[in-house]
């Protein structure tokens, strides 16, 4: 950088505050980081690991009463809601893989066999707002035992049928609240809220509720995340 | 009136210089991706242009944000252990409101001279201010960030969502101290170099 980019950045920063300007903090290419994005990943890091030693398995995430819930519900993605994947719930299968003994897949009938677990909880958006919805389904960590997955290892992943993915951790995995739902507001689950089978998780931030689940991994390397490898924290835990 | 410092002593000691300077630039970091994630959601008819947030995009705004956090709290812990250890907080107080009062309409009027070592009435109202801001601040952000697991102190403020409003305003009062801070040195302009070489009271 010239001197007088220098300066005239120096400048613009102290008079206007414009530290945007700055060549720092933008994450604008992921697959070639400068100086302050290693900077903000090894803080990340640190950040991942503050969390994992904050999570309590027992602390639970606030419930809520039904008049408490969030009406009309308030539909999220990286897309438009009129670009929905629908999953034929007839033909769906829920495909096991990584360190899980039985990787037979699943069936929705199979999947809504299994015993359920109903909550009334909050889900918060890493853009700040909040909203309280009733989910039920059946508890990943139930879910993890019975198909023999090995719950030493660190990570569980997730794929959706959008393309989407994500990971949680194993801990998070097994705390009681985070359920593989099937229902919403006492309905099955329609497209646009993750059907048929979708990731509730209250401990953690909304982008962590992978919708449409097509695919569940069990594993000890590190699975990334849709918005994780752009930048978000990966814990990103509440 | 507290007396003033014998002379030739150093008004700024090395520890409040080094703290001062670390929370400048870390506070003005904290601001502006703090507008920048603030604008992904608004808690009012408004946002902030794109000219005064930091990260220019909502996840390298909470990145920055969740890592400069660390290094406030840090800085701030060492400022407050300093203050107490070396009873630089005695320097704030007492606080009487006939002397704010007073040393208010000076300042208004231009007529409040500032002795350089000495904080006047309004100073020190606007420094604990500003530290009970930068408490509260810390507190409503750690709420906002995990109300779950510190639930505790979420319940405390009111819970998540009034924790918002909360991180919100100890936010505008601290900028608010900041444009006044800003000001005042730029009337006072003999004051910024003390705070840069630690200065001395000339006899």
């Amino acid at each position: 950088m010239s001197q007088i980019n220098r300066r005239d950045i120096l400048f613009r920063a102290l008079a206007l505050g414009a530290v945007s300007s700055l060549p720092a903090c933008n994450y604008e290419d992921p697959n070639n980081p400068d100086l302050a994005d290693k900077f903000l990943h090894a803080m990340s890091a640190w950040n991942d690991r503050i969390q994992q030693a904050l999570f309590n398995p027992r602390t639970l995430a606030p419930s809520f009463t039904a008049d408490e819930i969030t009406r009309p519900p308030r539909f999220n993605a990286y897309y438009d809601i009129s670009q929905v994947t629908v999953v034929d719930p007839a033909t769906y299968r829920l495909q096991l893989g990584g360190q899980i003994q039985d990787k037979t897949p699943w069936t929705l009938a199979g999947l809504n066999a299994l015993p359920q677990e109903q909550q009334i909880t909050r889900l918060i958006c890493v853009e700040g707002w909040r909203v309280i919805g009733q989910w039920g389904g059946v508890p990943l960590g139930s879910f993890l035992r019975r198909v023999g997955a090995d719950t030493t290892c660190r990570y569980v992943s997730f794929r959706c049928a959008d393309g989407y993915y994500s990971s949680i951790d194993m801990a998070s995995a097994l705390h009681p609240q985070t359920i593989l739902a099937l229902s919403f507001l006492g309905a099955p689950l329609t497209p646009p809220f993750g059907a048929p089978v979708r990731l509730r998780i209250p401990t953690k931030l909304g982008f962590k509720n992978p919708k449409s689940l097509v695919q569940l991994g069990v594993t000890n390397v590190y699975p990334g995340g849709y918005w994780e490898d752009q930048g978000y924290n990966w814990f990103s835990g509440s | 009136m507290q007396k003033p410092l014998p002379h030739g002593r150093v008004i700024h000691p090395w520890p409040l210089r080094l703290t001062h300077w670390v929370n400048a630039v870390v506070i003005v970091i904290m601001i502006g991706s703090g507008w920048q994630i603030y604008d992904a959601s608004p808690l009012f008819g408004f946002t902030f242009p794109p000219l005064v947030t930091v990260g220019g995009w909502l996840g390298a705004a909470i990145a920055c944000h969740l890592a400069c956090m660390w290094f406030l709290v840090a800085n701030g812990l060492v400022y407050f252990i300093w203050s107490l250890a070396s009873g630089h907080f005695r320097k704030f107080f007492p606080i009487r409101p006939a002397e704010v009062w007073r040393d208010l309409r000076a300042a208004l009027g231009f007529r409040l001279e500032h002795e350089l070592g000495v904080y006047n009435a309004v100073q020190r109202l606007l420094y604990i201010g500003v530290l009970v801001a930068g408490v509260v601040v810390v507190l409503s952000g750690l709420s906002i960030w995990k109300p779950v697991q510190l639930w505790f102190i979420c319940d405390a403020l009111g819970g998540y969502s009034v924790a918002r409003y909360v991180h919100f305003f100890a936010m505008t009062a601290i900028a608010g101290f900041i444009a006044i801070h800003l000001l005042l040195v730029l009337m006072v302009p003999k004051v910024l170099p003390p705070m840069i070489t630690g200065g001395r009271i000339e006899p």
